[in-house]
């Protein structure tokens, strides 16, 4: 059976099946970059939190960004999941594993992943705060969709 | 008809995961007009579309029995 290097679970994020995932012989780095979920956002305090997905797009653009980051960095192997569902304060939200044959890719191509994350996979999050709920859209803090559609992925980093 | 998948404050104002359409060959932006005018509350200005599951302009048409979800920005991560 052909592994899954990108999904979304509802369940407990394992880290280690992800390092698994991209570990082979040619890597000397394997980055991990683990989200978790934070008890204060300005100030507020956040209860906990849910993350709702359209589930087959979301797959979807999480492998596209999987061919992206080989095309930029064919060297590269890249894992990711991502739960949904209810989390609690320090729960794993997403978990991305690169490796590389050497450190400098591994570190580029894991950040690059989470920047396209947060732009094109359609997921999004509930804020439970003590003082009522929200969606939260654009956690880049930039207007949404300015060019009326998601940026393309050529010129980040 | 024209399946439309709803999600975040437009699925809780709406009240439903998907309604659907009676309309064929729509434009996207008039497609949100007419969700707009249907369900008071609803937003879908700032929402991408994707027919079908690829994202798409706002002047792309809708065709019958097309799937169209509307993308507020994402947060995920």
């Amino acid at each position: 059976m052909e592994e899954t290097l990108f999904s979304l679970t509802e369940e407990q994020i394992k880290t280690e099946e992800l390092i698994q995932k991209v570990a082979r012989r040619e890597a000397g780095a394997i980055t991990t970059f683990i989200g978790t979920v934070r008890e204060l956002t300005n100030g507020k305090r956040t209860l906990h939190l849910e993350y709702q997905a359209y589930e087959p797009m979301a797959v979807k653009m999480l492998s596209q960004i999987g061919e992206e980051v080989i095309q930029k960095w064919p060297d590269a192997k890249i894992a990711i999941t991502h739960r949904i569902g209810r989390l609690e304060i320090s729960d794993i939200a997403v978990v991305i594993a690169v490796s590389s044959p050497h450190r400098i890719t591994a570190y580029t191509a894991n950040e690059y992943a989470i920047e396209r994350i947060k732009q094109i996979v359609p997921i999004w999050k509930k804020e439970f705060w003590e003082d009522g709920t929200m969606w939260v859209g654009d956690q880049l803090e930039k207007q949404a969709y300015s060019e009326g559609k998601p940026p393309e992925g050529g010129n980040a980093l | 008809m024209i399946k439309v998948l709803l999600f975040a404050a437009n699925r809780e104002s709406i009240g439903k995961e998907q309604v659907e359409v009676e309309k064929s060959n729509i434009s996207v932006s008039d497609l949100k007009k007419v969700l707009e005018s249907e369900y008071p509350g609803s937003s879908f200005q700032h929402a991408m579309a994707a027919i079908n599951e690829s994202f798409v302009p706002d002047d792309e048409i809708v065709k019958t029995r097309d799937t169209v979800a509307f993308i507020p920005p994402v947060s995920g991560g």
